[in-house]
């Protein structure tokens, strides 16, 4: 038992390693994608200042948006980057759905390795690569913006529990997206489904603003959603608007959304297998 | 090693038709084909044996190979390989055997071709005492030991195809699957391949499959071939047997005197080609004797050769009788 436990920690590292190098063969244009990644916070700055100021011309730091204040907003805006630093996939689902188109998934039927293992420690190491091009850029722009956290660090339970989201954030979006490009044993071509899931993840994982700011229902029914775990509420988390009971709950939450979404990608892979008819010769 | 009995597959593939109007109605309503690529076929391959799938493209014998290699489930029948049920994708199973498909990567495109070997040395569970050997032994054989420090996508096609091979046998498979290993490489490169196939496979007394299109691959590797034509097996036996069972015809060449005309040659046959004094005639085998005879009476010969028609031409035949409905199976 220890030396599968062994063998299969050995894999997965050196799985990790050897995306890792592949990821860093064209360091140039990872770095600059990287870095380009940064500019849309300064528009996003500027919009947020000017709806602020057509709330209160005389004083928009002192208005109020459902209880945020241009700060708060900025502040949030900056922690959902970070959040979607670790949940957004981009490239997984059109890459799952092309190994099946174009054939390559026969490798992983073959061979005595487990495809989304594979994937998932595959996209860690790409995320790792990121956070070491990003950290830097990420420093300034928190140092540079200190001033915007006006509620202060928060306490070391709620930062655990900030941190503890961010992975779950990135477990959970990672058997999403694989769920998204595993129908691809279906329908071959899952762009314009993963176009649907980008739209509602866009607004509904509270990138765009802070969920609390929709009326009701609607607050309500996104509440339910797992998609707000990939944005909003680690920023949420780290604010201090969700605290105690709530906060308790939304952990619970988060781990039974990735749990399921572990064991449907885990389904539905096993399912598409046996549809499977091996396409591209 | 490998048993297979009435295996088949069926695939059900959506009938597109041509123009605008008939994609928006096939948005509503689609038509479907079934197309039975494998249709009950029984094999039974021993181990150590070198055997080639040889059939027209759409013919049946990738499908074959992606069943018994797992890849695929079939429709109906079963097949044993190694005593696996090879659809059920044990994992002791795929440490046991290899697929390589002709132009399909399963190296890492941009690190070098060890990096995705060390992976594979940990995927399958190679030793580092027989992963180093065996690494050595494959590099030293296909001439690729400079190679192995170079990205993939910086290697000519020659090259990677030796790579995937390198990277199909680290784990020394007793049972080694190969679609098309030598597509679209070119005539040095491919007897490279041959060669070392032919070596390594005696050496290690591994079972092969392979299908290829070259003749030139399976005449130069393969003593047992299966003729393969429209999902169903129409011939298995030696490469030679293929022409005594399939084909009714000899070719004689004759080099005539200097002043012998080639007049009244062709009631022995049919005159393929006249370059004189060099004449090629086809005429019926079990004629050819008398044939040989009367040719010897009537005409001055300086020399004379009779062979089987090209192995390539006889194959043809077979597979476009087979395509008119009048093969036997």
């Amino acid at each position: 038992m220890s030396d599968s436990w062994n063998h299969a920690v050995k894999t997965r590292w050196l799985i990790t390693k050897t995306a890792l190098a592949e990821r860093l063969a064209y360091r140039g244009d990872f770095a600059l994608g990287t870095l380009m990644r940064f500019l849309p916070i300064v528009t996003q700055i500027f919009l947020w200042w000017a709806i602020f100021q057509s709330l209160s011309p005389e004083n928009p730091e002192g208005a109020q948006l459902s209880g945020y204040t241009f700060r708060d907003m900025v502040a949030y805006y900056l922690l959902t980057m970070l959040g979607r630093a670790f949940s957004s996939m981009p490239g997984l689902s059109s890459s799952i759905a092309l190994k099946v188109r174009d054939g390559e998934i026969k490798r992983f039927l073959v061979q005595p390795v487990d495809l989304l293992s594979f994937l998932f420690w595959s996209r860690v190491a790409h995320k790792l690569a990121y956070y070491a091009i990003a950290i830097i850029p990420f420093a300034l722009v928190f140092f540079l913006c200190r001033d915007f956290f006006s509620r202060g660090f928060p306490d070391a339970v709620t930062f655990c529990c900030f941190v503890l989201s961010l992975l779950l954030s990135f477990m959970l979006g990672f058997y999403l997206e694989a769920c998204i490009g595993l129908i691809g044993f279906w329908m071959l071509e899952v762009s314009s489904l993963l176009f649907v899931y980008m739209l509602f993840q866009f607004f509904l994982s509270g990138h765009m603003f802070p969920l609390d700011l929709l009326p009701a229902p609607f607050d309500s029914i996104v509440g339910f959603l797992p998609i707000k775990y990939l944005a909003y509420f680690p920023a949420a988390v780290f604010l201090g608007k969700i605290q105690g009971y709530a906060l308790a709950i939304d952990m619970v939450m988060l781990i039974l959304w990735t749990g399921l979404f572990f064991v449907l990608s885990r389904w539905i892979f096993a399912r598409g297998v046996r549809h499977y008819s091996g396409f591209g010769g | 090693m490998i048993q297979v009995e009435q295996l088949s597959k069926s695939y059900r593939v959506y009938q597109k038709k041509e123009g605008l109007g008939e994609a928006i109605r096939g948005l509503f309503h689609r038509e479907y084909k079934t197309i039975e690529a494998v249709r009950g076929i029984s094999l039974d391959v021993q181990a150590g044996e070198f055997v080639a799938f040889l059939g027209p493209n759409g013919a049946g014998k990738t499908t074959t190979l992606k069943l018994l290699s797992g890849v695929i489930y079939p429709t109906s029948g079963t097949a044993s390989v190694m005593g696996y049920v090879p659809w059920d994708r044990n994992l002791d199973y795929r440490r046991r055997f290899a697929l390589v498909m002709g132009q399909k990567n399963q190296l890492w495109w941009d690190l070098p071709a060890q990096e995705s070997f060390r992976l594979h040395q940990q995927i399958y569970a190679i030793d580092s005492e027989r992963f180093h050997k065996n690494l050595t032994e494959l590099t030293e054989m296909l001439e690729v030991g400079s190679l192995l420090g170079r990205p993939v996508r910086e290697l000519s096609l020659g090259e990677r195809m030796k790579m995937e091979l390198i990277a199909a046998l680290l784990h020394s498979p007793e049972v080694l699957f190969l679609d098309e290993p030598t597509i679209g490489l070119d005539v040095i490169a491919q007897r490279n391949i041959q060669q070392f196939l032919k070596r390594y496979q005696k050496e290690r007394n591994i079972t092969i499959l392979l299908t290829s299109h070259y003749m030139k691959d399976i005449s130069a590797l393969c003593q047992r071939v299966v003729v393969i034509a429209q999902g169903t097996i129409q011939y298995d036996g030696s490469l030679t047997g293929i022409v005594d069972e399939f084909s009714g015809s000899k070719i004689i060449t004759l080099v005539l005197g200097d002043e012998q005309g080639v007049q009244g040659l062709e009631r022995f046959g049919e005159v393929q080609r006249v370059d004189h004094p060099r004449v090629t005639l086809k005429c019926s085998r079990t004629e050819v004797s008398k044939v040989l005879a009367e040719i010897l009476d009537r005409y001055q010969v300086n020399d004379i050769a009779v062979e089987d028609p090209p192995l390539e031409e006889v194959i043809a035949q077979l597979f476009h009788r087979v395509s008119s409905g009048g093969a036997s199976s």
